[in-house]
């Protein structure tokens, strides 16, 4: 719909990227902006004294101003990192230093290893219990057994509002309720969804939010962890260093109020900027426009790939949001995967940083096809048109 | 058939489309692996899909098999065994990998960005023999 925004795409016309889910392609805006700074203002925040150095501060700080509006927060809730898997280390690192023996972290079955392995390796280390809520053969988070799952021994409930394989927008505004109620903390991990949803941090309640710029089409090497005052308060700091402490002694230190407790070292400042940009570009469009149009291409895709034989879905089909895996019957998605890419299709194969989930479905790998603001019908009738082809192959 | 064969044959082929096909019928071609022969010390760890092979020394001699579950790679298992099966140490260190690939016009498969386990599988034969990849 909006592909004349991305340079990408006038590079290479012939390109049908349909992987907006492993990362989103960048408007001229967010380049404009990077590059802008990178010319004329550029200088390290919160150190120097001259006028460039004011600006590039006060531009960050603006960006950060950008992310909590973006997600109805307050700005001095939002703490940049460099990616959705460095917030979840973030807070997934404190609870490794506090959970006692017999607390539980739940986390569900679709999750990113980036959200799985963090919070399975701090209960290792803590002798806390592991436990992970199924999922139906829908894809939809089994709520009977997240019930059972849940006990006044939670500590922590990690899980995406958006998975990353099955496309399934998880019940999550009753899972902060249901696991607020035993006393719990909740981290949703946006990665996925604040790029097809609206977001509302004070509506869903949540604890912590952790998403990514690149995904968002903004920079790599950007990400956010949003925490409710009270949830950040809690944390320990994860990384030392400048900008991080208020007053260093030789025997001890203290550290800045939050945010910059938690952004020691020189911050990714132009990616700040960029994913600033990028929110700005999304917020023109709106993402409820973009939540309807994505909706709208992926019932449209669901109906084409239906049309073909041998098309296995993981989950159910009906229950996607711009994210849809499936397999060939007995043809590897690596095979089919190579073919499409010689015809220009970008599409992922594998098992997308979720080897639980395909282990649930029975399955290696998958194809996952993931749509962007910039994909359109004739996008998905080029995927489909190159997808037969590939079958026809085997 | 022999290498030279095969390469020839590849080079009357000038579009992408036919070289797969036929790469994919060379791999349907190729003698699976028995069950009995799939087991891990077999496998090349770390692939998209699964690759195994099996290595024997025959009078001096060295003869693989190989199998994947994906059929690309199959075809690209059965081109590489048609290069380097039966041969000497020597033999095989004398080839030009690379130069007999881009003459099959199949040369992207030598490359490590590829995650299809092929390559793996090359880095593994190249632990036992030493060769030019």
């Amino acid at each position: 719909m909006f592909k004349q925004d991305f340079p990408i795409f006038q590079t290479h016309p012939d390109l049908v990227y349909l992987d907006t889910g492993a990362s989103a392609q960048k408007p001229a805006v967010v380049l404009e902006t990077m590059d802008s700074f990178y010319r004329t203002f550029y200088s390290n925040v919160h150190r120097g004294n001259c006028e460039i150095a004011n600006q590039a501060t006060e531009a960050y700080e603006c960006a950060r101003h950008q992310v909590a509006q973006f997600i109805h927060a307050d700005p001095s809730d939002i703490i940049f990192t460099k990616s959705t898997t460095e917030s979840v280390n973030l807070v997934a690192s404190s609870f490794a230093e506090t959970l006692q023996p017999q607390d539980e972290v739940i986390v569900s079955a679709p999750d990113h290893h980036a959200v799985f392995v963090p919070f399975q390796q701090a209960c290792l280390k803590r002798r806390a219990v592991f436990k992970v809520a199924p999922v139906l053969e829908s894809g939809a988070l089994d709520l009977e057994a997240f019930d059972q799952l849940l006990t006044n021994r939670t500590k922590v409930v990690a899980m995406a509002h958006l998975t990353n394989v099955l496309g399934t927008v998880q019940p999550i505004k009753e899972i902060i309720k249901k696991a607020h109620q035993k006393g719990a903390m909740v981290l949703v991990d946006g990665a996925q969804s604040v790029a097809h949803l609206p977001t509302d941090v004070t509506e869903l309640d949540c604890d912590f939010l952790a998403f990514s710029g690149h995904k968002l089409y903004g920079p790599t090497g950007i990400g956010v962890l949003y925490g409710k005052k009270e949830a950040l308060s809690r944390l320990s700091p994860y990384q030392f260093g400048g900008d991080m402490i208020r007053e260093v002694f030789i025997d001890h230190t203290t550290f800045a109020d939050i945010p910059a407790r938690f952004e020691a070292g020189t911050p990714p400042i132009a990616e700040a900027l960029g994913l600033a940009s990028a929110l700005t570009y999304l917020q023109k469009i709106g993402m409820s426009v973009i939540h309807q149009e994505e909706m709208r291409l992926t019932d449209f895709l669901i109906k084409r790939l239906s049309e073909i034989d041998g098309v296995e879905f993981l989950g159910d089909p009906l229950l996607k949001t711009g994210i849809v895996s499936f397999n060939i019957k007995n043809i590897h998605a690596g095979d089919i995967a190579f073919i499409l890419a010689k015809q220009h299709i970008c599409a992922r194969v594998g098992h997308h940083c979720a080897m639980p989930i395909h282990q649930c479905y029975h399955k290696e790998v998958s194809l996952r096809v993931s749509l962007g603001v910039y994909n359109d019908e004739e996008d998905i009738e080029k995927f489909i048109f190159a997808l037969k082809k590939a079958i026809s192959f085997f | 058939m022999t290498p030279e064969e095969l390469i020839e044959n590849f080079s009357y082929l000038s579009d992408w489309e036919d070289k797969y096909r036929y790469l994919i019928e060379l791999g349907e071609e190729m003698p699976s692996l028995s069950e009995d022969e799939k087991i891990p010390e077999n496998k090349v760890d770390g692939c998209m899909s699964q690759v195994w092979f099996t290595h024997q020394m025959i009078q001096n001699k060295h003869h693989f098999e190989a199998d994947s579950d994906a059929h690309i790679v199959r075809g690209l298992e059965a081109v590489l065994l048609l290069l380097i099966n039966d041969k000497t140490t020597e033999e095989i260190r004398s080839l030009d990998l690379r130069k007999l690939f881009s003459e099959m016009g199949l040369e992207e498969h030598l490359s490590p960005t590829r995650r299809n386990g092929f390559f793996a599988m090359l880095d593994r034969i190249d632990q036992l023999i030493d060769f030019k990849k």
